[in-house]
């Protein structure tokens, strides 16, 4: 199969979404963020002049907008760029977006897509450097996709624009350089289903986004020493495939779950006490998560790393319980 | 114009340009260098609005402002070593590592909190007006942003709420776009703000609401100046627009350095890439108040010439001091989740 850079699958998807579908409108331009590649976005600007727009510093209104033509017919998809600045948005995505649906009786469909680029990207410090995901969990309504790869960008990202739901799109700004297979033609993946990503049969690692590259990193450091590591990707968190993830688990027994939210209330927090709740018989070992501290993020590199999911805090977890 | 004040006050304004501008020319350096990481602001191009309007200000006003923030604490009398180190993200900066560019915040100064969430001050501008107030405490707090905050709805939001109430804050909105909104009068509205000329929309609120250019000081030393004495006579908020030519090296997304500036380029910017010129000959508000400075006789030449190098010599040494200090220990990501 080709091989495509994550930042390359992502346009292609954006770009035969364009081609394929004139309901569909990008709103903002920052879809690669600060990478050097960002200027590519430009192509996709010139070919469709119309349905592509930059819009004010007004994360507030153009969301609300995007929301708005999406009921009207539209497909919209918005461009945030940083993960903290979804927040600015807020009660567009949370109170009007997430309950659109539900609260008229299932008449009204608002088919949006809000993207963003999040978590610890390097020298981000407080304020660019947000993981909102789980706090978009708590929003019943949003679909919230986290892709790792180039070949699952592609693939959710065209399910994404298609779903008749609101969905939250989020991806991580140190994911755009990953090199990964991409299949020819569609390859749009369904919402839902989670990815083996690696198997082994000594310890399951959940992660997401960006935490699945480096626990396929650690797996394979491990792997040297004998210790077989299973990756377990969800894909998506809402909707969750469960059945997948504890499949893995009745499977090794033990599980470390990683992501880069905030360790109250995370992604890791849910997924845990699901397993706690429906796979207590199964574990051999306390769950480890390992995620960022209930801290904001600092500036500082060593301050930054040392709150990192990093391979190393990854790795030690793993061992913790292998015990 | 050159502002009305005793000429030891303009070498100190002179001071403080400079010091703004060779910090700046450094620090895209020390990133050059790779001594600090990711995305970042300088002020270059808008030292004569910051300079001459923070020094219209008295000791503990309250002042706000954003990404682009360098300039402002230098303006105020930051300590350019602390700063340096901020920024480098050591342990001496003024956060002690934890904000970096975007947050630099020195209370002593009246420097609280600096967002990098564009129009994030706004709001908290009219909340120290309000507490000010309150107490009656003759305070005053300035709000400076640039011109893409009023793109954000917090901004009108505020200035309904400092209208209505009379709050006393100034709202210092720094227009850097060379085709930003309301940039000459006449020209296009910019393709992100309807409002044209920018002041119509605090004057909406019945915010009086002036625009001046900020390359020039005495312009910005008058306008401040009078706002900032109606705002203590309680006549509630006032907004103020300066406009600047954009710096050739902030075009693109991480700053350049197209030629290290000189006092004497004042005179002479043959020594400036051709292609950068006009800008150095007619743009740039440290250039031009040096000029200024020389043809009021406030300052020889030599006089220039000799600040220049003392403030050169200060800002190698904040590097060196910054490049000295240590990084903060790992677990000081921990502290002050809370007070
Ligand atoms: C809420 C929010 N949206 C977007 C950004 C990204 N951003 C950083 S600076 C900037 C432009 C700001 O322009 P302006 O207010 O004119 O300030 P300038 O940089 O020109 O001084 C943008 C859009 C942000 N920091 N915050
Ligand atoms: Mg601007």
């Amino acid at each position: 199969m080709r091989e495509l850079a994550y930042y390359e699958a992502k346009l292609e998807a954006l770009s035969e979404l364009m081609a394929a579908d004139e309901s569909v409108h990008l709103i903002g331009g920052s879809f690669l963020g600060l990478s050097p590649h960002r200027g590519l976005f430009s192509a996709i600007e010139k070919n469709y002049p119309d349905r592509v727009i930059a819009p004010p510093i007004s994360e507030l209104g153009y969301s609300g907008l995007a929301i708005g033509a999406a009921m009207a017919g539209l497909r919209t998809v918005v461009d945030l760029g940083t993960g903290s600045f979804i927040y600015e948005a807020w009660p567009q995505v949370v109170n009007e977006a997430a309950n659109a649906f539900y609260m008229s009786g299932g008449q009204t469909r608002a088919p949006v897509v809000f993207h963003v680029l999040h978590g610890i990207r390097g020298a981000g410090a407080a304020q660019h450097s947000h993981s909102p995901q789980a706090m978009l969990w708590n929003c019943p309504g949003l679909e919230i996709v986290l892709p790792s790869s180039p070949g699952d960008v592609k693939g959710l990202l065209k399910t994404a624009a298609r779903s008749p739901n609101p969905t939250i799109f989020i991806d991580h700004a140190q994911l755009l350089e990953t090199r990964g297979p991409v299949p020819e033609g569609d390859g749009a993946i369904p919402f839902g289903r989670a990815e083996v990503k690696r198997a082994g049969k000594d310890v399951t690692v959940i992660a997401t986004s960006i935490e699945v590259q480096r626990s396929l990193a650690v797996a394979e450091q491990l792997a040297r020493e004998g210790i077989q590591v299973e990756v377990v990707d969800p894909r998506t968190v809402v909707p969750l495939d469960f059945a997948t993830l504890l499949e893995s688990v009745e499977k090794t027994g033990r599980v470390v779950i990683v992501d880069q939210c905030h360790k109250s209330c995370g992604i890791a927090a849910e997924i845990a006490a699901r397993i706690a709740e429906e796979g207590f018989d199964k574990l051999k070992a306390p769950i480890r998560r390992v995620t960022t501290p209930d801290v904001p993020i600092p500036f500082s590199p060593p301050l930054e790393e040392f709150v990192t999911p990093s391979e190393p805090r990854i790795i030690e977890a793993i061992r913790s319980v292998l015990r | 114009m050159i502002p009305k004040v005793p000429r030891e006050n303009l070498l100190e304004l002179c001071r403080r340009m400079l010091l703004i501008r060779h910090f700046e020319e450094r620090l895209i350096h020390l990133h050059d260098e790779e001594r600090f990481s990711g995305h970042y602001h300088v002020y270059i191009g808008q030292e004569a609005t910051g300079v001459p309007a923070l020094s219209c200000l008295e000791r503990g006003d309250f002042l706000f402002t954003t990404h682009r923030n360098h300039g402002h604490l230098l303006a105020r009398g930051a300590d350019p070593r602390r700063l340096f180190a901020e920024i480098l993200g050591r342990k001496d900066g003024y956060n002690k590592g934890k904000g970096g560019t975007f947050h630099l915040a020195a209370s002593e100064l009246g420097f609280f909190h600096t967002s990098g969430i564009v129009g994030g001050i706004i709001p908290l501008a009219t909340g120290t007006a309000y507490a000010a107030r309150a107490k009656k405490s003759g305070q005053i707090t300035v709000c400076l942003f640039g011109d893409g905050a009023l793109e954000e709805g917090a901004a009108p939001e505020s200035f309904n709420l400092a209208s209505l109430w009379k709050l006393p804050v100034l709202f210092l909105c720094e227009n850097n776009g060379k085709y930003g909104a309301g940039r000459a009068v006449g020209a296009a509205q910019s393709p992100t703000m309807a409002v044209y000329p920018l002041t119509d929309l605090p004057a909406t609120y019945k915010i009086p609401a002036k625009q001046i250019d900020g390359t020039d000081a005495g312009a910005v030393h008058v306008a401040v100046s009078e706002a900032v004495a109606k705002i203590r006579r309680g006549e509630g908020p006032q907004f103020i627009e300066t406009q600047t030519v954009r710096w050739p090296g902030s075009e693109t997304n991480w700053p350049v350095v197209p030629v290290a500036t000189d006092a004497a380029m004042a005179w002479d910017v043959s020594s400036v890439p051709e292609a950068v010129r006009e800008w150095y000959r007619s743009s740039d508000p440290v250039l031009i108040f040096i000029r200024e400075l020389w043809e009021k006789k406030q300052a020889t030449k030599e006089d220039i010439a000799e600040l220049d190098r003392d403030v050169r010599k200060a800002v190698e040494q904040a590097a060196n001091f910054a490049l000295a200090s240590p990084f903060p220990e790992p677990e000081e990501a921990l502290k002050d989740v809370f007070a």
